[in-house]
């Protein structure tokens, strides 16, 4: 008979492994509260940099969950730029006004070559004007989970600023601590960063101690922390694109809006919305919220960006459960930390096409906002009418194809400027997935959707043709004058599935 | 005929100030500046001209600052500025 | 009504699209005297420019005792206004002043006849003559109180309840009716308070009035609301639509409902009834087709 030690060296030589040696092992006894202090994944920016690997050429990625309050891409590219990285790829969920340093830092070459949702300011206008030999490729929200989870878009590291993290890396937009300095909501469009990313790095501005639970990033997929001042300036999360509206030609678009969808035939118990942040959409809520209590019906989730607006509706018992990839402002941010039926979603979990369980597929209304539309539907939220980026692809595209009715919400003119076109500028969101579109002339339907027509037409809404709209709309202003483009691509927009759908060209001043 | 220095309009969204001066020369000289040159520079210039040549008003540099006036705009506003330059009223 | 300042070229070239019964470009109290010649320019172009669609198109002009007034109503005439509304009228023969310039106007246009004539009554002398202006000319179709003046001139000051203005309401809609025109009422000013809004629109309709004066679109859906036709309205509108489609069906040129004759005014108004239900949602296109 072979004894224990016998046999347990035999299975060890089997599986190739060693046998189990108890000698010299210690056992750390001091309070645990002291050990986190000297946590191996605390460092300093410069030393998470060095020890993550990072090279010249490299991807590194970024969030937009502070939008024009963020202070992370501009910390992080000028200490890159200190150490002297050169030619790196900046893969951003998207990028602001906030973001015009980089302009420099792509002059001297350290950046060379950018990924995102979306461009504003004089980023953008530099870019649009030829910056950079490689063009920017714009993915939307969804399109870029995708990629991220499917190797399109690798990256080599990200720089995640959270709000709260312990010293392994739990980390959230939000912070249950007493030093509480920032706040975002949600951090859905990080977290494919965060499971897909070689290295990643969090930078936080409230090290909080272990467990930092209810967690969103986990530790498990965290390298480094990094103790900073400051992440981001939660005062500016709602700024930008977000606005509570008294313009009376938005609170008409919102009230059209509202009217197609009680009309639509999708307005019944348990359905499921959507709304984009522009002016009109976020007004329109307002208007179905009183409808949902006329008509006594209730709605299973709101999806999306959400706005203190949905909170609201959700603490009303309108909304059952709301999903969230971004929050639009700090009530919905605070909702979010303290409401478990306020679910925090990865971009993945939110538009991507490739998950059968992404919440768009689940989607029943959508309304959108547009820079302009054509006469085949397709909108363009991305290039303005001067021929300048000064938008973002966001979660339109995502949302437009998967949900069961989509509305675009879009004055006819803007000023002089013609919102309903013959062809669009640049090609974000399909015509083929786009249903209705409200304008404050008349409201067009996809001639795909004639039982939708006709459901509006019966319900005394003014259908027009849309061809009828961009003829009312040069009667109005006269014929533009075509942009003059250049010959340099500076901008390619991506398909959700993966494919090339546009470029966008330089514009000469 | 004499010009005096006019001006008429604001710089209000969706209008144009005009500004009339005597010029040194024949012809109307035109500085636009626009929120929409690119895409109606042309047709701005082309408006402001046509009311000037309609009113006979010549040897002017008119200044331009556009909001995004329609046309019907312009010409009122170029016709203010006229009647202010020249003194000669369109009305009775 | 839904004033709009005629100095304002953003805001006069879409105010249709809120879908007012009419809009009424200002020349008067919200254009400086500076700027009166360039108000009047903006409006003469606009109004011969603007495809304000089935809009009815109204002017008010400056009063004929100033500077301004009679090259006004050149310009308008000549731009194709409907409506001449004429502010602080207090007499008869400041009606008969305008309309003869009117008709100088239109007679060198060969369009006699085709301005109408609004009269905004904002003092004493005004209420106490409110019907002798209400017939002072055939192109009379309207007369509005304007409470602000009215109440200076009064030496009391305009209240959230309105109840010195009760008279002149009353006398102004009593004077309209006898007249056989329309009777407006004056603009509530506190855009904020949409309760009290509502309040005095359903004051201004009970007491007999046609309409409100507004002066920002957000204020159009609560008096669409409140001016909304009631079921009975609406059936006797229907009832008489039903009877001309039965008419032109059998090629007969006179209609009749339950014997009796109907004549255009009721069609009209029987068309209008329908109209403004479906524009609140209370019928539907396809019950009426």
């Amino acid at each position: 008979m072979k004894t224990r030690e016998q046999l347990t060296a035999q299975a060890a030589e089997r599986m190739g492994k060693p046998v189990y040696d108890d000698a010299n092992r210690a056992k750390a006894t001091e309070q645990k509260l002291d050990i986190q202090k000297n946590s191996p994944k605390l460092a300093t920016l410069e030393e998470a940099i060095r020890k993550s690997g990072l090279k010249d050429g490299d991807t590194i990625s970024f969030h937009h969950h502070f939008r024009a309050g963020d202070k992370v891409v501009n910390m992080v590219v000028d200490k890159l730029a200190e150490m002297g990285f050169k030619n790196l790829h900046v893969a951003a969920s998207s990028l602001q006004d906030v973001h015009a340093p980089l302009i420099e830092h792509i002059k001297n070459g350290v950046v060379t070559k950018i990924s995102t949702s979306g461009l504003r300011g004089d980023l953008a206008k530099e870019i649009s004007m030829g910056l950079m030999d490689e063009p920017v490729v714009f993915r939307s929200h969804g399109g870029r989970g995708s990629a991220i989870a499917n190797g399109d878009l690798h990256i080599d590291v990200a720089f995640i600023g959270a709000s709260s993290s312990d010293p392994l890396g739990n980390a959230c937009g939000y912070s249950r601590s007493e030093n509480a300095k920032s706040i975002c909501g949600s951090l859905g469009y990080a977290l494919p960063d965060a499971r897909y990313a070689d290295k990643v790095v969090i930078l936080t501005d409230d090290l909080v101690p272990y467990p930092n639970t209810p967690n969103s990033v986990s530790e498990h997929d965290v390298d480094y922390v990094v103790e900073v001042d400051s992440v981001g300036d939660s005062s500016k999360i709602s700024s930008g694109a977000i606005r509570d509206t008294k313009n009376p030609r938005d609170i008409l678009l919102a009230q059209q809006a509202a009217k197609v969808i009680l009309n639509s035939g999708y307005f019944k118990p348990g359905f499921s919305i959507q709304t984009g942040s522009g002016g009109a959409s976020l007004a329109a809520v307002k208007f179905i919220r009183q409808a949902m209590i006329d008509q006594g019906i209730k709605a299973s989730f709101a999806l999306g960006g959400i706005t203190a607006h949905m909170v609201k509706m959700h603490e009303e018992g309108l909304i059952d459960r709301l999903i969230d990839v971004q929050s639009f402002d700090k009530v919905a941010a605070e909702s979010l930390k303290n409401d478990p039926m306020h679910k925090e979603v990865s971009a993945c979990e939110y538009a991507s096409a490739d998950e059968p369980g992404s919440a768009t597929h689940y989607l029943d209304i959508v309304i959108l906002s547009a820079l302009e539309a054509d006469v085949d539907f397709n909108v363009n939220v991305l290039v303005g009418s001067d021929g300048i980026i000064r938008g973002a692809i966001g979660g339109h595209p995502d949302t437009a194809a998967d949900s069961a009715l989509s509305i675009i919400v879009c004055p006819l003119l803007r000023g002089r400027i013609p919102c309903i076109v013959d062809k669009v500028t640049t090609l974000i969101t399909p015509g083929s997935t786009v249903d209705v579109i409200v304008t404050e002339y008349g409201i067009a339907v996809n001639p795909r959707r004639p039982e939708l027509a006709e459901r509006l037409k019966a319900a005394g809404l003014n259908v027009v043709d849309i061809n009828w709209l961009k003829d009312k709309a040069l009667s109005i202003i006269g014929t533009p004058d075509p942009l003059p483009f250049g010959d340099k691509v500076v901008g390619i927009v991506m398909n959700r599935d993966g494919s090339v759908q546009d470029t966008i060209l330089n514009i000469i001043e | 005929m004499e010009i005096k220095e006019a001006i008429a309009g604001t710089l209000e969204s969706g209008d144009i100030m005009i500004r009339i001066v005597p010029g040194q020369k024949p012809g109307v000289d035109i500085n636009l500046s626009s929120s929409v040159a690119y895409q109606f520079g042309n047709q701005i210039k082309r408006v402001i001209a046509d009311t000037l040549a309609e009113l006979g008003v010549d040897g002017v540099t008119v200044e331009a600052t556009d909001k995004g006036a329609l046309d019907c705009t312009i010409r009122a506003r170029v016709t203010t500025a006229a009647v202010r330059a020249t003194g000669r009223d369109v009305w009775r | 009504m839904m004033f709009v300042p005629g100095n304002n070229p953003g805001m006069m070239a879409d105010a249709h699209i809120y879908g007012p019964d009419s809009i009424m470009l200002d020349l008067e109290d919200s254009v400086t005297m500076a700027e009166k010649d360039a108000a009047r320019l903006l409006v003469y172009n606009a109004l011969k420019t603007i495809d304000y669609g089935d809009t009815e198109m109204v002017v008010r002009i400056n009063p004929l005792n100033t500077p301004y007034g009679r090259k006004d109503i050149e310009a308008v005439v000549k731009a194709g206004v409907d409506v001449i509304r004429m502010p602080k009228t207090e007499t008869a023969e400041e009606v008969k002043e305008v309309e003869a310039e009117i008709e100088k106007v239109e007679r060198e246009l060969g369009c006699v006849g085709r301005t109408k004539i609004m009269a905004a009554i904002e003092s004493a002398l005004g209420v106490v003559n409110a019907y002798a202006i209400a017939t002072a000319s055939p192109r009379m179709m309207g007369i509005a109180l304007g409470a602000e003046d009215y109440t200076a001139n009064l030496k009391t000051q305009h209240t959230p309840d309105g109840d010195e203005l009760r008279l002149a309401r009353e006398t102004i809609v009593v004077a309209a009716r006898a007249a056989g025109i329309d009777a407006l009422d004056t603009v509530y000013s506190n855009l904020n308070d949409m309760e009290t809004f509502r309040r005095e629109v359903e004051l201004i309709k009970t007491l007999g009035f046609d309409g409100k004066s507004i002066i920002n679109p957000r204020q159009i859906e609560v008096v669409n609301e409140v001016f909304a036709p009631t079921e009975k309205a609406i059936d006797k509108a229907l009832t008489i639509l039903e009877a001309i489609k039965e008419a032109e069906a059998k090629g007969s040129g006179v209609i009749a409902v339950n014997g009796k004759m109907v004549d255009r005014p009721v069609v009209i108004r029987a068309q209008r009834t329908i109209d403004l239900a479906i524009a609140s949602g209370i019928l539907k296109k396809e019950d009426v087709i």
